[in-house]
């Protein structure tokens, strides 16, 4: 039997109401799909971070989730301003978030860090003024 | 110890996942930032917050955290309780502040996820 299996979710920037809602309903159907443990927690807390920064930075922006035999590859798109300085923006501690963000527990610095950490393989693309593209790959 | 044990130590009101109260906690892990929760946490152990929006269930689901313990007697918003229930995440609260809890717990043989941070991406562990 093919494990092969993909799904897309948008969010809406901006929606924090919601927050992480996208990320709950992507770990639920990853489990359903066999994936479990350090794998599958791994693929959440990228997937929530990726979320999260949607809804803190940019106009709106899609999650697609691709699962083949040996991986879990991870797009994140969005509409939005773009990374000037990818470097920094990497960099745990460096945050541009706003207090509305901060309130809610979020906003540290640590987001696209971790991403990386949680990641075999990582990349952000970024346009000014466009988006930003982040492609998560996890070994399964 | 088992929740039910954290939730006697510490006097607290049980607001969701009653029925998990058996469920045994070795770690800890303290936190107002969520973002540390999502870089730290390990899996099984218990968050300790003093936020009560729902975004600490989904992390708490995301993490795989055994419960959630809310400090400082807070009490959060019906949403967040039903949400804990429908992803079967326990709730406590407790009026304990976040030292205070903490240290009771360290006492009682509960210890955090990890020691230290050293610097950027360099954790040590227990
Ligand atoms: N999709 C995005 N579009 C535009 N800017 C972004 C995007 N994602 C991140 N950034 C910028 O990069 C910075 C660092 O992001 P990162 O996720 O690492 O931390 P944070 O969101 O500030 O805080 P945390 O994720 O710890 O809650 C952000 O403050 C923001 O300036
Ligand atoms: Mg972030």
């Amino acid at each position: 039997m093919s494990r092969e299996y993909e799904v897309s979710f948008p969010v809406k920037g901006d929606n924090f109401e919601d927050a992480g809602k996208v990320s709950v309903e992507i770990k639920r159907l990853l489990k359903g799909h066999g994936i479990t443990g350090d794998i599958l927690r791994r693929a959440a807390i990228a997937t929530y971070e990726s979320e999260v920064n949607i809804i803190s930075y940019a106009q709106q922006g899609n999650i697609n989730v691709r699962v083949t035999d040996d991986s879990i590859s991870i797009n994140i798109q969005d509409r939005g301003p773009g990374i000037t300085d990818i470097e920094q923006a990497m960099k745990q501690g460096y945050s541009t978030a706003n207090d509305r963000i901060r309130e809610m527990g979020f906003g540290a610095g640590m987001g696209l860090f971790n991403i990386k950490n949680c990641s075999d393989s990582f990349e952000i693309l970024s346009e000014i003024n466009k988006g930003t593209l982040l492609k998560i790959l996890i070994n399964r | 110890m088992i929740l039910r044990e954290i939730a006697d130590l510490l006097d607290a009101k049980v607001l969701a996942g009653e029925k998990h109260l058996g469920v045994e906690v070795k770690t800890a892990f303290s936190a107002d930032l969520m973002s540390d929760v999502l870089a730290f946490a390990k899996p099984g152990s218990i968050m300790i917050t003093g936020l009560t929006n729902p975004q600490i269930v989904r992390i708490a689901s995301i993490v795989d955290n055994s419960a959630i313990l809310i400090v400082r007697g807070k009490i959060p918003p019906d949403e967040t309780i039903t949400l804990a229930e429908e992803l079967d995440i326990p709730i406590l609260s407790t009026k304990y502040i976040l030292f205070e809890t903490s240290g009771r717990l360290y006492a009682n043989g509960i210890v955090g996820c990890i020691r230290k941070i050293e610097g950027p991406g360099s954790v040590v562990p227990l």
